[in-house]
């Protein structure tokens, strides 16, 4: 019998061809995009931004969105400088408290965005919309719109120390990336996010607090944006209320390009590092084959929408919301 | 004639149809029977168009054709009832019945509401449907939504000139007697357009209403008869391989409850919207049947009993507690198991494998401070597909590709592992074929052994009687009548019925 390969498992690897192909198409037009350099250059912009989208897929694999992330990273980035600072400007001794403090300051920030969500029964779309602003104007009032600096070099070093040509985030980042992929796979309540975007009623119905279950999503969401803003902060030495900005639409993108179905029930983590290196590959590969900005954005456009096109299967939803 | 030849269909894992060959004379009925899985409904979608065939042709009247949607089907006369429900709950009636089909009530770009309503109302009489046609579909019951399927399918006969094919996928498995009466008499009625490919697990109902029946096994056709000759014996020995039991409800195992244990104590319990107050005990060991008309209330005491609904007076005691907060999670670790009637929006997920749908509501157990043992989920899976005989290709596969009838099989297998001490059955033997009906049998007499209390609205009034320790009839939610049951002195379905309507 030939092995039989379904439309399914072809679905299921769409993603990565298209990060190949994408790979392999940038090379073609400029072998410079095929370094050790280059390379790091990505995964530098792209650190970060996994951690949020990481955050993010937990809920969306439930079926719900969050929305609020830029808020919450200009909270905890702001947070976490302050603290650094005030705590005598070095992660090694109590101004490591400051770690700690951001991922708390996520923590609350995702909790109240899913209380008002479960308990006044809001949207999730608006909840977290609003609380996003919030967010936004929260750390404008703290900074009074000043940027904060941070030259701690133990800190800095997340950046400036390479191991074989990475800097030290990305190997932080693919560590909490395979955090999540436990809390996923391994976790009770990783699989009850799968049911409840599988079918409300039936995980209802099958004795689960869903309640409960969808603030806990958000909490974690929260935790991820917070270590998503950490590293931002370490990548350029600066915290600021525009630190969060750009998150929510590369964090969406990447997520849905990566294979993870809006619906919820399906895809997951190592879906959304895909997604995260397909956007951050065809953002880098415009600059290296040289297109100009006003360009870039267009392209960027398209082809996440054509990303998208591709890893979808269409016939699977009966209407596109 | 419409004919298939030689089809053949593969799914990962799985052969479903092995070179079938297949014919409907005009105005035919024809009956499809096997086991759960066997590939009927597989079949029905490739005549409907919404699934290709790997290999073999479809021909009309000796003519290839070539469906690739089931919108050329329709054009070509070819209706079907899914087995599962396929209406869409937030539009109404009329919307379902007319879906894509819009067209003739539509001037200059708005659909004239009024002549709609209109022919919806036509073709709900003819299954003689008495509701408004701008009814949200997900209000109605589910033997009336099921009504409406067949009313979607029978607005063929305006929409197209010449022969039809209808297609009905279990059609029969969630109506009353009384309903099922009609939807004979509707398809006799049509006969002289349509010809139908009739699929149940109730064979009985088969050789009434077919001319000609086939037996599908594993994905072969093992056998055609002729309706009026054949016997349901035969045909089940054929489709399931072997003699069936003459036991059949296992009433020689049905041992005496533990009067000393009550398990479940429902007191003066007032459902919402129903006037009378309803009382009753399940004890130990005890299998109690719920038995009425569609309507009748029954369900409302389930949902109650499970946290779904609170009741507007009264009080649940579970072993000697009192239920204070009504909700399903606080139900279930009180050890209250319920497998609903809704298969598919509460009883399976879709897009979640076998071993994660039956552990589902036991994640406790299958957890070490909140990280799984997934290694004890597997072979938990693999030890109840073996029990009752599921037909997957492994327990990695995905619950929303299997066949209804061993959707229910997992259904049954994640209730029953969770050690659950009050289990209550909506419907359990819903789709199953003979075999995997005595599994369920038996298991239901396994459980009364280890102690468990069941409460049970069981398909068939034979199935209540058959058994159940103790017979409940509700009539508009109230308790009618209370029989006993023991065996040797069982009442007699008649006996019911009388206290029914
Ligand atoms: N989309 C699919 N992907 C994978 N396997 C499938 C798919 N659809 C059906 N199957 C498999 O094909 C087999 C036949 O399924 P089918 O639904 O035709 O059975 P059936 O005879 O209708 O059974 P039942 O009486 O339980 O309804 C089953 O083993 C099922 O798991
Ligand atoms: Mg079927």
């Amino acid at each position: 019998m030939v092995p039989h390969i379904s439309a399914e498992t072809i679905r299921r690897w769409v993603p990565l061809f298209v990060l190949l192909g994408l790979v392999l198409f940038f090379t073609a037009l400029n072998p410079h995009f095929f370094s050790v350099r280059n390379f790091a250059r990505i995964a530098i912009s792209a650190t970060p931004a996994l951690m949020v989208a990481v955050g993010v897929t937990f809920v969306i694999l439930m079926g719900s969105i969050d929305l609020s992330m830029e808020g919450t990273i200009a909270v905890a980035a702001v947070m976490f400088a302050l603290i650094l600072n005030r705590l005598g400007g070095s992660v090694v001794g109590v101004g490591g408290l400051a770690i700690p403090g951001a991922l708390v300051v996520g923590a609350a920030l995702g909790a109240i965005n899913g209380l008002i969500h479960v308990k006044l029964k809001i949207p999730s779309f608006m909840a977290s919309l609003s609380l996003g602003f919030v967010g936004v104007g929260l750390s404008l009032l703290i900074t009074g719109g000043d940027r904060i600096l941070i030259d701690d070099p133990v800190f800095r070093s997340l950046l400036t120390v390479r191991f074989g040509g990475f800097p030290l985030m990305t190997y932080v980042a693919l560590f909490c990336l395979v955090v999540a992929w436990f809390i996923q796979a391994n976790t009770t309540i990783g699989r009850n996010f799968y049911a409840i975007g599988g079918g409300e009623e039936l995980a209802r119905g099958s004795g689960l607090n869903v309640g409960r279950l969808r603030i806990i999503a958000f909490v974690i969401a929260g935790v991820f944006y917070a270590l998503g803003a950490i590293l931002a902060v370490a990548r350029l030495g600066i915290a600021e209320t525009e630190t969060g900005r750009n998150f929510m639409f590369v964090s969406i993108t990447s997520v849905v390009v990566g294979g993870t179905a809006l619906a919820g029930g399906s895809g997951g983590v190592w879906n959304t590092l895909i997604g995260v290196l397909i956007v951050n590959v065809i953002g880098n590969g415009m600059v290296v084959i040289g297109l100009p900005d006003y360009f870039q954005d267009g392209m960027l456009g398209l082809l996440v929408i054509s990303a998208v096109y591709l890893s979808m299967d269409r016939r699977a939803f009966s209407f596109v919301k | 004639m419409f004919e298939l030849k030689n089809v053949e269909k593969r799914y990962p894992g799985v052969h479903v149809l092995k070179g079938v060959d297949f014919h409907i004379n005009d105005g035919e009925i024809v009956g499809l029977v096997g086991e759960n899985g066997a590939g009927k409904s597989t079949l029905m979608k490739i005549i409907y168009g919404a699934v290709q065939p790997d290999a073999g042709t479809v021909l009309i009247d000796g003519k290839p054709v070539h469906f690739r949607h089931p919108r050329d089907a329709m054009r070509a006369g070819i209706g079907m009832v899914y087995q599962e429900q396929s209406l869409i709950p937030n539009l109404t009636v009329m919307e379902n019945i007319f879906l894509g089909f819009e067209a003739p009530f539509v001037r200059m770009g708005a659909i004239n509401w009024r002549k709609m309503a209109k022919a919806a109302r036509h073709q709900l009489g003819k299954v003689k449907l008495d509701i408004d046609p701008a009814t949200i579909t997900s209000r109605l019951t589910f033997a009336q939504r099921q009504l409406v399927e067949l009313a979607k399918v029978l607005a063929l006969e305006e929409r197209v000139e010449g022969k039809l094919v209808i297609l009905l996928d279990e059609p029969t498995s969630v109506l009353s007697r009384k309903e099922i009466d009609l939807l004979f008499d509707v398809v006799r009625e049509l006969r002289r357009r349509a010809s139908f490919i009739f699929v149940s697990h109730r064979l009985d109902e088969i050789l009434t209403l077919s001319d000609r029946v086939y037996v599908l096994k594993d994905g072969v056709i093992v056998d055609v008869v002729n309706g009026k000759e054949a016997r349901v014996e035969s045909i089940q020995k054929k489709m399931v391989g072997r003699d069936i039991n003459e036991e059949y409800y296992r009433e020689d195992r049905q041992l005496d409850y533990r009067d000393d244990k009550i398990l479940l104590e429902l007191d003066r319990v007032v459902c919402k919207g129903r006037p009378h107050e309803i009382s009753f005990k399940l004890h130990a060991g005890e299998v109690l049947a719920l038995v009425g008309v569609e309507g009748a209330g029954r369900e409302k005491i389930l949902r109650s009993i499970f946290g779904m609904t609170r009741p507007e007076k009264g009080s649940i005691r579970v072993e000697g507690e009192p239920m204070r907060a009504f909700s399903v999670s606080n139900s279930v670790a009180h050890g209250v198991g319920y497998i609903p009637r809704e298969r598919k929006i509460e009883g399976i997920a879709g897009g979640m494998n076998v071993y994660e749908n039956m552990t589902l509501s036991q994640l406790k157990d299958y957890s070490t401070g909140g990280v799984l043992k997934l290694g004890a989920e597997h072979e938990l899976a693999r030890d109840w597909i073996r029990k009752l005989s599921i037909k997957v290709p492994s327990e990695n596969a995905d619950c929303g590709n299997l066949s209804g009838g061993n959707q229910q099989k997992v259904v049954l297998a994640k209730w029953r592992s969770s050690g659950s001490r009050i289990i209550m059955l909506d419907h359990p033997t819903r789709g199953l074929d003979i075999g995997a009906k005595e599994d369920v049998y038996d298991m239901v007499r396994e459980m009364s052994e280890k102690g468990v209390g069941v409460i049970l609205i069981a398909d068939t009034l034979e199935e209540a009687i058959g058994l159940s320790h103790t017979i409940a009839v509700v009539k508009d939610g109230e308790i009618k009548q209370w029989f006993n049951c023991q065996p040797g002195s069982k009442p007699s379905p008649y006996d019911l019925i009388r206290y029914m309507v």
